[in-house]
């Protein structure tokens, strides 16, 4: 549950759409035509497989419906979703067959 | 002459961004559903999803929220998970830099993984056209887009209240992320820097406001980018 205050809540929002269409803008107006220096290229094709890992991998391992404790059913529907979504190169299928994978788990079981 | 030229390029739009209802239907559904289950009320529900437009950083941020990490601990991971978009804008600038000012306002505005994955291989496809026609193309395949984005969020909030505890959506997040980087992973270097990344974040949970996730992320982009340089990115 979050227990921000309404106003940090609002601060947040307002915040991050405001850096979110400054990094938008930043090469269509603020800097023009400036060439992007090519070692910051290379950070940036990676800053998503960087921090979305990240922040779900604890998710995965230690998730909260079990109280912390690795849950096999939730492990196998996470591995489900990543194979299917990169082997049909699409999120929506890895949504499907991973939720699908823990539904038939926890009904199992 | 140049009006229907104009149209034509917002038809084309539409028509290609009109597949990707298909994905923002499900993924604005289920931000208005965790949201409202994380405590927020529907005008902070939909205030992310008109203002931010961006679910993978709207989710990170109400994850940590939900985590009380420090704002600006949300603020800079969730802004880490939109950072490709400046590389988009870069890639963008030589085929609509020319167009007016409030086109590339709009165009910045709504700018999303798929519109522009799919008006670049349009660009590429067709350089000839004029930079206004190529951001009218880009405007158009945003509606859809976004419009659904907006709408699913507002069913989801709606629906947040009835779904049944059985449909263990606690784990729908995970499972969300897991199917953005699954088709992310397209080379060595990505893989690499996904690794070192889920490493890290294990590694480094215990760290005190989340800023272990922001390790992680530094380390795992630069392990992206050194992989690259010594040619594992293609």
């Amino acid at each position: 549950m979050i227990e921000m205050t309404t106003g940090e809540i609002w601060a947040t929002i307002l915040l991050l759409g405001i850096g979110t269409y400054l990094i938008r803008f930043s090469f269509l107006g603020l800097l023009g035509h400036r060439p992007m220096p090519g070692w910051m290229l290379r950070h940036l094709r990676y800053s998503a497989v960087a921090i979305l890992p990240a922040l779900i991998a604890p998710l995965v391992l230690w998730p909260a419906a079990t109280g912390g404790e690795p849950d096999p059913a939730r492990l196998a529907a996470a591995v489900v979703a990543l194979l299917a979504a990169w082997w049909m190169k699409t999120p929506i299928w890895g949504m499907a067959a991973g939720m699908a994978t823990l539904w038939i788990l926890l009904a199992l079981v | 002459m140049q009006a229907s030229s104009s149209k034509s390029a917002l038809l084309r739009g539409l028509r290609a961004g009109g597949p990707f209802v298909l994905v923002a239907a499900p993924f604005g559904t289920l931000f208005g559903i965790v949201g409202t289950e994380a405590g927020l009320d529907f005008g902070a529900v939909m205030a992310f999803s008109t203002l931010v437009i961006a679910g993978a950083s709207q989710f990170t941020a109400v994850q940590l929220m939900s985590d009380h990490a420090p704002m600006i601990v949300v603020l800079a991971s969730a802004l880490a998970v939109n950072l490709r978009m400046a590389m988009y804008s870069a890639a963008l600038q030589p085929h609509i830099g020319a167009a007016p000012l409030w086109q590339r306002a709009l165009i910045a505005y709504s700018n999303t993984d798929q519109s522009f994955a799919v008006s670049l291989s349009e660009y590429e496809e067709h350089p000839e056209r004029s930079a206004k026609e190529k951001a009218t193309f880009f405007l158009g395949t945003a509606i859809p887009v976004m419009s659904t984005w907006v709408v699913a969020t507002w069913v989801g909030v709606v629906l947040g209240a009835a779904i049944p505890p059985e449909l263990a959506l606690d784990f729908a997040l995970p499972v969300t992320f897991l199917s953005l980087i699954g088709p992310a992973l397209k080379t060595r270097a990505h893989v690499g820097a996904a690794i070192v990344s889920v490493v890290l974040a294990l590694a480094l949970a215990w760290i005190p406001f989340n800023l272990g996730l922001i390790l992680a992320a530094l380390g795992a982009m630069a392990t992206g980018a050194e992989l690259e340089r010594r040619g594992y990115g293609r």
